[in-house]
């Protein structure tokens, strides 16, 4: 590995190059934060088809990307996004039709599927879900299964404590590894080669990013690789992951980036309004998506004053104050 | 002393937390109550949030567990790995109390959030477990809010995302749950327990004004009335802390 690379490119070319149609796909981020939402509207755009979604709780990116028709199958743990929406709306519908196939699991099951990944390893145990229909009802069926090479062969599975009951504990739930062909993240700060700085919640993007083939990291700042490696112990991803680096300020808009935004109250409302109605929502994906070359022009329709509502206060990292209701 | 509904549930909920509990909360009025309890009974309680922020300063309500608002002046940010650990932990497990809501309760407390009706084809999809069946899983005492409806509260729940007391005494170790489940179910109408015995919810106060005939008539499964009192109903001083401190903004009571 040429440990100079510069991966930096547009996004149009790294959604082109790493994001295919079929592609399993895992993104960044957890509800109303840090969503790479820059990436799923240009993902939108070029009109990527039937692919294969791990999320644990991406509410914000999610939901557009089953909106705009990218999805064909998700394997998930919440589909909600705050007070704007309980259950995202796109989500909803298309489970509701029968438009994307889906499998349930809990948010812990899918973040230690991340790391199993991340970790080379088959499956990883825990304690959660034993009883419930999280192991009884499979949403991807053994022929589904059978077919896909990238697919385990069965959801979760049940195992004795192989050390006798050490540990207090006389069962396990074996939780099957993913690793996605990209992680596309959204972070506060990167560097030509890829190496990356999350402020905040880390979520699950660390494993998401190690256990992925390809990553494409977005980020608020491109910065000189002297900078992060002046103080190392706070960056989480060596550029060794990462396959593509775009700058992209605003790139989690209207999610948030702690320390740089808030999340837009207003726009994350006006999306769940139009996601009610396939008419409405066509306009506002005209508007939003379709409607502009890239998320600068999304953000020139937002316009200037919102973006200057939502600015961080740098004694908190959000927007202290801000009109949320 | 005038109050709302949404204030009397949340103080009821704030009674259920102790001094030096670990809360698990989630969004809307889970986090007023966790949020209320340190201002009223439970100085010494923790609030943290499966993203992993573990006592967070709360200057302003968060509208979603992942809200930058819960990263302010944490102790730590960690990520949802560290945070489930923490409740699958015994030694900080012990300490946590989770506060989660449903879309179905059923007599032992098992919880839907997932669908209604069949489950590729559901009549009705909500959001799923996220963290919920983990922390159903792994603490010793939860509390749950619910709106008190014939259909909320059915024989069987449709699909069981997060476990309460399965099918009674004895399954959750026979599953090989660690031990624990729901302890309270806060309604609309009512504070519901369940019996250390049967493992069964019982009705333990109704609010005032509420007889508890009209809970009965919103549920489809019976519950036990006979050792039911009257809520006692928030004081002056629990009112002034959601209204002034947890929420003056009024964006979630």
């Amino acid at each position: 590995m040429d440990v100079h690379a510069d991966k930096v490119m547009t996004l149009a070319e790294a959604i082109r190059t790493y994001v295919k149609d079929g592609s399993h796909i895992s993104i960044g981020g957890f509800t109303i934060n840090r969503n790479p939402m820059a990436a799923v509207y240009e993902t939108i755009r070029q009109g990527i088809k039937n692919l294969h979604v791990y999320a644990h709780s991406n509410g914000t990116g999610v939901d557009e990307l089953i909106g705009g028709g990218c999805v064909g199958a998700i394997e998930i743990a919440y589909g909600g996004n705050g007070r704007a929406a309980p259950t995202c709306i796109r989500f909803k519908q298309a489970i509701q039709k029968g438009t994307v196939v889906h499998e349930d699991y809990s948010n812990y099951q899918m973040s230690l599927r991340f790391h199993a990944g991340a970790m080379g390893l088959p499956f990883l145990p825990t304690r959660s879900s034993l009883g419930t229909d999280i192991i009884n009802k499979w949403g991807l069926s053994k022929e589904i299964r059978e077919k896909d090479p990238k697919l385990a062969n069965r959801k979760l599975v049940v195992m004795d404590n192989p050390f006798d009951g050490w540990a207090d504990c006389k069962k396990v739930v074996l939780v099957p590894a993913i690793n996605p062909d990209v992680t596309v993240l959204h972070v506060q700060k990167a560097d030509r080669q890829g190496t990356s700085r999350i402020l905040g919640l880390t979520f699950a993007d660390v494993d998401q990013a190690k256990a992925a083939k390809n990553v494409i990291v977005t980020c608020e700042e491109l910065v000189d690789a002297a900078d992060l490696r002046s103080e190392p112990e706070y960056n989480q991803i060596p550029f060794i992951h990462v396959s593509a680096v775009v700058h992209v300020p605003y790139g989690a808009y209207p999610s948030s980036c702690y320390r740089y935004y808030d999340y837009d109250p207003a726009q994350l409302s006006d999306f769940a309004k139009a996601a009610k109605d396939d008419g409405t929502f066509k306009a506002y994906l005209d508007k939003f998506v379709y409607g502009v070359k890239d998320h600068q022009g999304l953000l020139d329709r937002i316009g200037k004053d919102r973006l200057e509502k939502i600015k961080a206060d740098p004694r908190t990292g959000y927007a202290t104050g801000l009109d949320r209701k | 002393m005038d109050y709302t509904l949404r204030e009397l549930m949340a103080i009821i909920a704030a009674r259920e937390i102790n001094n030096g509990d670990i809360v698990f909360c989630g969004t809307g009025i889970s986090m007023v109550a966790a949020m209320a309890a340190k201002h009223m009974n439970a100085p010494e309680s923790i609030i943290f949030f499966e993203t992993g922020a573990i006592d967070s300063a709360l200057e302003e309500i968060p509208m979603a567990v992942a809200d930058p608002r819960v990263m302010y002046c944490a102790a730590s940010n960690g990520g949802l790995l560290e945070s489930f650990a923490t409740m699958q932990n015994r030694i900080t497990g012990e300490r946590v109390i989770g506060i989660l809501g449903a879309a179905q309760i059923d007599k032992f407390g098992n919880l839907n959030s997932t669908s209604i009706g069949d489950y590729i084809r559901p009549k009705t999809r909500f959001s799923g477990s996220g963290g919920a069946c983990d922390v159903a899983s792994f603490v010793p005492r939860c509390v749950i809010f619910m709106q008190h409806e014939k259909r909320k509260f059915p024989k069987t729940v449709d699909y069981l995302t997060s476990p309460g007391y399965l099918d009674g005494p004895g399954a959750r170790e026979r599953e090989g749950l660690m031990p624990g489940g729901p302890t309270a179910v806060v309604t609309n109408l009512a504070l519901m327990r369940f019996d250390e015995t049967t493992k069964e919810m019982y009705l333990a106060n109704y609010y005032p004004g509420i007889t508890p005939r009209k809970i009965l008539d919103n549920m489809e499964f019976t519950v036990d009335i006979s050792k039911a009192t009257e809520a006692a109903p928030p004081t002056a001083s629990e009112l002034k802390v959601l209204r002034e401190v947890v929420d003056p903004q009024r964006i979630i009571l």
